[in-house]
Order: C-alpha cells, then sequence, then structure tokens
C-alpha cells in the first residue's frame, strides 16, 4: 500500500522519473576563506542510502547545500541526473528533491497542513489531493491526524521532525536529503525515529543522504559511509571497512570514540 | 486600505477644481484682520474671496506668492527690503519696491496707511507729566528706567543704534523678556520699553509711542503683495485691494488688534464693521468645528499614511532583497525624517502650492522611514533555516516571499506603520501652517491670541487621536499577526 502511494500520480508535465544520482567533481568551497570542502569528488548512485560523518566543521552540510544549488561551489562541478546544477533549473531540481534540517525549519506562522500544502500548492495540486497526501504522510511518519491542524509550536520536538519530513515527502521526490534530521532530539525519541526512518527508506527505495556526527545512527540507516574531516573525504566504504580497516589513526579515533558502558554492554 | 485609499481619492477635487481668489495670512493677528480686510473690501466688489488664515510665516506666504498658491498677502516694506530681496536698499520706497517686484510679477500696493515699527513707548501719564513726545526727549531724563526685550538689546538696530542714533545718556537698561514687559510698564517697574507701533496693548495699557522724530527704525508700511497676472484676469479684485491704500491709520489698526486679541471678536466682523459692511453673525458650534477639523486632520493622517503604506513596504523588500540599493533607500528616507517640518512645506509649496496637497506630500515622505526600516529589519531578521527551507521546497521568490517572509515579518511592519501613524498625527498639526487646517488651526490662533481653551480646542482632540490610532493599531496588530507567531514554542 505504501509503495503504491510512493509511486502515485507523477506530474503530467515533468520529464519521466528516475530516481536521482548525485555526483561532486573536484567540488572545491570556501566560506569567507574558511576551507569547506576541498578537491572532493564523490557520487551518489540511483536509489542508494548513503551517511555522511564526521565532526563539525567538516563539510557534511556543505555537500547537502551544494546538491540543492543553496550554495554553489568555488571550482569543480556539481550535478544531479547526470546534468551540471544550473541557476535556470534550480527550482525544477528542488521540487524533485525533499530536503529536511535538524529543528525542521518548520514555518511557525503556518498549521502542520498549512506547512505541507505550501509546495503543492505551488505545483497545481488540488485542495483534496493535498489533504489525502497529507493523511497518508502522516500514517506513513506515524504522526496523529489531529496533529495537521496544529501550528508547530503546539507540536513536540518529535512530531516537528516528523512533520520535517513529510513535508520533505510531499511531492512525491525522487531523492531525500537530511541534515541532522533527529539532532535536537532526546535520546529515546530519537531512537524510536531512527527505527521509522530506517523503514521508510527502504519501503520509499529513494536517493538518500544523511547526514549525521553519529556513527551508529550513519551505520543504522546506510550500508555507505562517506567520513569526512576539514572538508576532504578520509575514508569512503562500509562501517565494517572503517572499523576493520581505518584507513588512518582519525578514522580509527573516530570509531572508537564512542564510549564503551560500565560493565560491557555497550 | 481600500477605504483610505477612497479618502485620498475624495480629497482631489475639494482642492484642484474650484480656485476662487485667495489672500493669504501670516500667523499673527493683524496679518488676520488685514486679509479679512482684503476679504471684505472684494466681497463689496461682488468677489468671492477664500482666506487661507494663519499660513506659518514670511517664508511660506513669499512662496506661495511666488507659485501663484495663493493671489494676494498683507506685508511690511521692512520685510522686503531686510528678508526678502537681499539687494535692495534698506531704506527703499515703495515705487523702488515696485519697480524690484514687477520683473518677479508680483504688484505692491502703496501704504495702508500705517506704519507696524518697532517703537518706543511709555505710559500716557507719565510721558505726560514728564513732557516727552519724541525718542530724543528721552536725552533730558537720564534717571528713567529703560527695560527692552532681550533680542532689542543685543541687535544692532535695536538698543546699541538707538543709543548712538539720539545719543541717550540713559544708564538704568536692563533685558526682559518680552511678553513680561508690557506688565512691567504697566506697574511701573520700568518707565519705558521697545513695542511694536500697532500692539493692541498700547491702547490697552494706555501707552504713548514716542516719535521717531531721527528716522532710526527702519519702516514696516503696511502694503498688500499681489499677483501682477490678477491686474489682467481679475482687475476688479485689484482695485478693491487698492480701496484700502491710505484707510488704516495707526490708532485704527491698534484699536482692530485690540479687538481681537483683548476682547476676543472674530477678525472677520471686526473688518466688517471696519468697512460698514454687513456683520456675519453665524459661527460654527464648538462639535461643528471639531467635527469639521477632525475630519481634515483624519483625512490628512490617514490618507498620507495609505499612500506610504503603497510605497514603503515594496521599497522595504526591494532594500533586503538587494542590499547596496537598501542602504541607500533606507539612507534618502532617513534624511528626509532630519527635514524640519516647516522647511518641508516650504519645500511643497513649489510642488504642491499650499493647502492639504502639500502637507500630504509631507506626511507621505515623513511616514515611510519608519515602515521602510521596518519591513526591511522584519524580512531580514527572518532566520535563515527558514528562508532556507522555503528556498529549497523550489519556490520563486514571488512565492517565498508572499506566502513566507512577509506573514513572518508581519509584526514587524505593523509596529512601522503603527509608528508611522503616530507621528503623522502629531505633524499633522503642523499642516495647519501650510493652510491644511486640522486640530493645528485652533492651536495656531490660540497660541497668537494667548487663548488656552482654543489651544486645547486643538490639542485635546489630536492627543485623544493619537491614543486612538495607536489602540486601533494594537488591535489591527492582533487580528493580523499569524495565530502560529503568537505562541510560545513549547519545548
Amino acid at each position: 500500500m505504501v509503495e503504491s502511494m510512493a509511486m502515485s500520480s507523477p506530474q503530467p508535465d515533468q520529464p519521466p522519473r528516475r530516481a536521482a544520482d548525485f555526483a561532486l567533481r573536484e567540488v572545491t568551497k570556501h566560506y569567507n576563506g574558511v576551507s569547506a570542502l576541498e578537491q572532493v569528488s564523490l557520487s551518489f548512485a540511483a536509489g542508494s542510502t548513503t551517511a555522511l560523518i564526521g565532526g563539525s566543521g567538516a563539510g557534511k552540510s556543505t555537500v547537502l547545500r551544494l546538491l540543492l544549488g543553496l550554495d554553489w561551489p568555488d571550482a569543480g562541478t556539481v550535478s544531479a541526473w547526470g546534468e551540471p546544477l544550473q541557476r535556470d533549473h534550480l527550482l525544477a531540481l528542488r521540487q524533485r528533491v525533499g530536503y529536511v534540517i535538524q529543528e525542521g525549519g518548520l514555518f511557525p506562522h503556518l498549521t502542520t497542513l498549512g506547512n505541507l500544502a505550501l509546495q503543492p500548492r505551488y505545483l497545481g495540486w488540488p485542495a483534496e489531493r493535498i489533504r489525502q497526501r497529507a493523511h497518508e504522510l502522516a500514517e506513513l511518519a506515524r504522526l496523529p491526524l489531529d496533529a495537521l491542524a496544529r501550528y508547530p509550536a503546539e507540536l513536540s520536538g518529535g512530531q516537528r521532525q516528523r512533520v520535517a519530513l513529510m513535508r520533505g515527502l510531499m511531492a512525491d521526490p525522487d531523492a531525500l536529503l537530511l541534515d541532522e534530521p533527529l539532532g535536537a532530539l532526546d535520546p529515546i525519541v530519537r531512537h524510536e525515529l531512527q527505527d521509522e526512518l530506517k523503514r521508510i527508506f527502504c519501503e520509499l527505495g529513494k536517493t538518500v543522504i544523511v547526514v549525521t556526527h553519529d556513527l551508529a545512527e550513519a551505520a543504522w540507516f546506510a550500508d555507505r559511509l562517506v567520513l569526512l574531516r576539514e572538508g576532504r573525504v578520509v575514508q569512503d566504504g562500509r562501517y565494517e571497512d572503517l572499523r576493520d580497516r581505518p584507513a588512518d589513526a582519525f578514522v580509527h579515533a573516530f570509531i572508537h570514540a564512542q564510549r564503551a558502558l560500565p560493565g560491557g554492554a555497550a | 486600505m481600500k477605504r483610505l485609499l477612497w479618502i485620498a481619492w475624495m480629497l482631489v477635487p475639494a482642492l484642484g477644481v474650484a480656485q476662487p481668489l485667495r489672500v493669504g495670512s501670516k500667523q499673527f493677528t493683524e496679518s488676520v484682520i488685514l486679509a479679512e480686510l482684503a476679504r471684505g473690501e472684494a466681497r463689496r466688489a461682488g468677489i468671492e474671496v477664500e482666506h487661507r488664515r494663519e499660513l506659518g510665516g514670511t517664508a511660506i506666504l513669499w512662496s506661495a506668492l511666488q507659485h501663484g498658491a495663493i493671489d494676494a498677502y498683507p506685508e511690511y516694506t521692512g520685510t522686503l527690503t531686510q528678508e526678502l530681496l537681499k539687494d535692495i536698499a534698506p531704506d527703499a520706497g515703495i515705487d523702488a519696491l515696485r519697480a524690484r517686484l514687477a520683473p518677479m510679477g508680483i504688484g505692491i500696493t502703496d501704504s495702508l496707511g500705517f506704519d507696524d515699527n518697532y517703537a518706543i513707548g511709555m505710559r500716557e501719564q507719565r510721558a505726560e507729566q514728564l513732557g516727552i513726545r519724541r525718542i530724543g526727549d528721552l536725552a533730558a531724563h537720564p534717571e528713567l528706567r529703560l527695560g527692552f526685550s532681550n533680542e532689542f538689546m543685543d541687535r544692532g538696530d535695536g538698543w546699541p543704534g538707538l543709543r548712538q542714533r539720539y545719543g541717550l545718556p540713559s544708564t538704568q537698561v536692563k533685558g526682559l523678556d518680552h511678553a513680561l514687559s508690557y506688565r512691567a510698564l504697566a506697574s511701573g517697574a520700568v518707565d519705558a520699553t521697545d513695542l511694536y507701533s500697532t500692539d493692541a496693548e498700547i491702547a490697552y495699557y494706555h501707552l504713548r509711542v514716542l516719535q521717531d522724530d531721527r528716522h532710526y527704525f527702519p519702516r514696516y508700511q503696511a502694503v498688500f503683495l499681489y499677483r501682477l497676472a490678477l491686474e489682467r484676469q481679475s482687475p476688479a479684485f485689484v482695485t478693491a485691494l487698492k480701496r484700502l491704500v491710505g484707510q488704516i491709520d495707526e490708532p485704527a489698526m491698534r484699536r482692530m488688534n485690540a479687538q481681537a486679541k483683548l476682547e476676543g471678536q472674530r477678525e472677520a466682523d471686526i473688518a466688517a464693521r471696519f468697512l460698514d459692511l454687513p456683520v456675519d453673525g453665524h459661527e460654527d458650534g464648538f462639535w461643528q468645528r471639531l467635527l469639521h477639523r477632525t475630519g481634515e486632520h483624519v483625512s490628512l493622517a490617514a490618507a498620507s499614511l495609505a499612500l506610504a503604506v503603497l510605497f514603503a513596504i515594496p521599497l522595504g523588500i526591494v532594500a533586503a532583497r538587494w542590499r547596496r540599493l537598501g542602504q541607500l533607500v533606507i539612507g534618502l528616507t532617513g534624511i528626509l525624517q532630519t527635514v524640519p517640518s516647516l522647511a518641508m512645506f516650504v519645500f511643497m509649496i513649489p510642488l504642491f502650492g499650499i493647502g492639504a496637497w502639500p502637507a500630504l506630500a509631507a506626511l507621505f515622505l515623513y511616514s515611510l522611514l519608519p515602515i521602510v526600516r521596518n519591513t526591511h529589519a522584519g524580512l531580514l531578521d527572518i532566520p535563515l533555516e527558514l528562508r532556507e527551507s522555503a528556498a529549497a521546497l523550489g519556490l520563486p521568490w514571488r512565492t517565498r516571499l508572499t506566502r513566507v517572509e512577509l506573514p513572518l515579518a508581519t509584526r514587524s511592519i505593523l509596529a512601522g506603520i503603527k509608528t508611522a501613524s503616530v507621528i503623522n498625527v502629531g505633524t499633522a498639526t503642523l499642516a495647519a501652517l501650510i493652510g491644511a487646517g486640522g486640530y493645528g488651526q485652533p492651536i495656531l490662533t490660540g497660541i497668537r491670541l494667548n487663548d488656552v481653551g482654543l489651544i486645547l480646542e486643538g490639542a485635546v482632540p489630536a492627543a485623544v487621536l493619537a491614543m486612538l490610532v495607536q489602540w486601533l493599531f494594537e488591535g489591527i496588530e492582533r487580528w493580523l499577526t499569524p495565530r502560529g507567531l503568537r505562541m510560545t514554542a513549547r519545548e
């Protein structure tokens, strides 16, 4: 049932859909002279799930921002669907990519439904279709239906994060970019949402890139981990690769930075 | 909003279309009476004349006459030579002035019959006792105590020059506040003081004006200035004006000033009686006056505010989108704010004449800054992650602006409009200086006649209106602020 919903009603005026693939080639990006990415090349295959990990300031979020055209590289090329990003095509690109950030970025002046409806209304969906889609996604994200009429200020942190995810999924995008989607939540809610996100990623089969600083969360979500440090890719592989064959001392340290619990019950 | 625009629209015919002849007056009693005399003479000749009363001073009248916003006003030769025309001898006669003014398209009548000069006055009784008729006679009485207004003490053409010209030996000289000098004279605290030769108080306090036999003081002969074009367009009006020439001597003018200032008679009635015309006894009742002025005041403040909202919000949006341009826009509107209101009104005369239009324009310009600045600040204060979330949804700029950014900036924008409206209500009281009426009119007249009741008749409603506006906007703010913004986030 969820499958059929995810595939429902493609836009008639858009090219036939295929899951997004992204690539960065030799990309360098500085913010006010401070380096965020240095000569980074990465590609993300259609339908894959990738986690970008690393400490703060490693350049993880910058990758997502470049893919959406929120920032532009100083050098190198960024491409999506095999085409380099162009400023005139940004709106169409963004409409096909869901973007979810820490704390959700929900608009406080709109109800949940208002937040969800913003993009599809612009795309010309009739009100009934918007409402229907919102209900489907509420089910998928396990959001109580009465929360649709509430304002962000009236929701709990976990509910806000669910709504942000739903907003990213409203127009059934081909890719989902998540920047610390669970960063602001308390451990129990976070754990619960990790389960649900993983389930959703599996069910939808979209290209997913998730940024997190939490190694366990990254390993839980994704088969492929990309570890960044000071704007460079240090290692790119499965969790087991990073654990068993760390590329350098930093990777080793990062993997083992998780504190073992007393009594050894990690 | 629509309604405000309607009000602005309805002001158009009231101001632009019907064009009777207009006589202006300055904001002091003598000028108002002279203008009423001109209106009376014109009425006798069957010409309907409008009186734009108590305009904010020489600069405004002079500019209004030159730009055809008024057709005539009473002036003094001394003011022409000392202030308005820089390149003419200070003792130039009326013929010389006429020759000088003609190329500017301005005509001048001969003297109306009196001078309103600086003069020296004493109590009649005391002067009689000492046998003093002329200023020169003071030289024989060095023991007399002289009290002069502070300005007169300091001016080169005041006391220092007077003392030299007449060789006065007086040693007992002190400076006084002008408002106090009459009372000081009446109480005998001083024996002589400076005054204006047609002051109403001269009759009231039984004073004698000493003759300036050595012609020390420049002459301020009363005349009418008028647009020369009237000699072709409305010769009957010019004839009527000239009928006043030589008709008013100093005692007559002094008496009329006293009737207005001390007895509280209406200037129009005083003029009618002087001219032997039927007195039009009709006077609006308090509530009628209040209603009329409220209409003028509110439409002025509201129309200028509505216009400002229409222009300032887009300007604020532009300023927030293009930073460089934004600095320029905010800088320029800031400069407008620093222009003193009287100067702003004078600048507006060449463009809009006098009356409600220039006042509207000036208030409009003053209202821009708070709204532009708050729109700009409100848009820039939106957290970056919200602006980017809207961008990441693939919404174009216009949709982001109308659906996300403007609603989020609502509070700030409304606060700007509220500030502008309260400033507007206050500044609109000054619009009376340029003939726009409103609550400023009774305030001006009250100040001129030293009538506190009249001042309050304007000041109290203005204060009440300012409070109502404040209260109204708080309601609007509550109503327009999106509900989600009024909540504080739950933890």
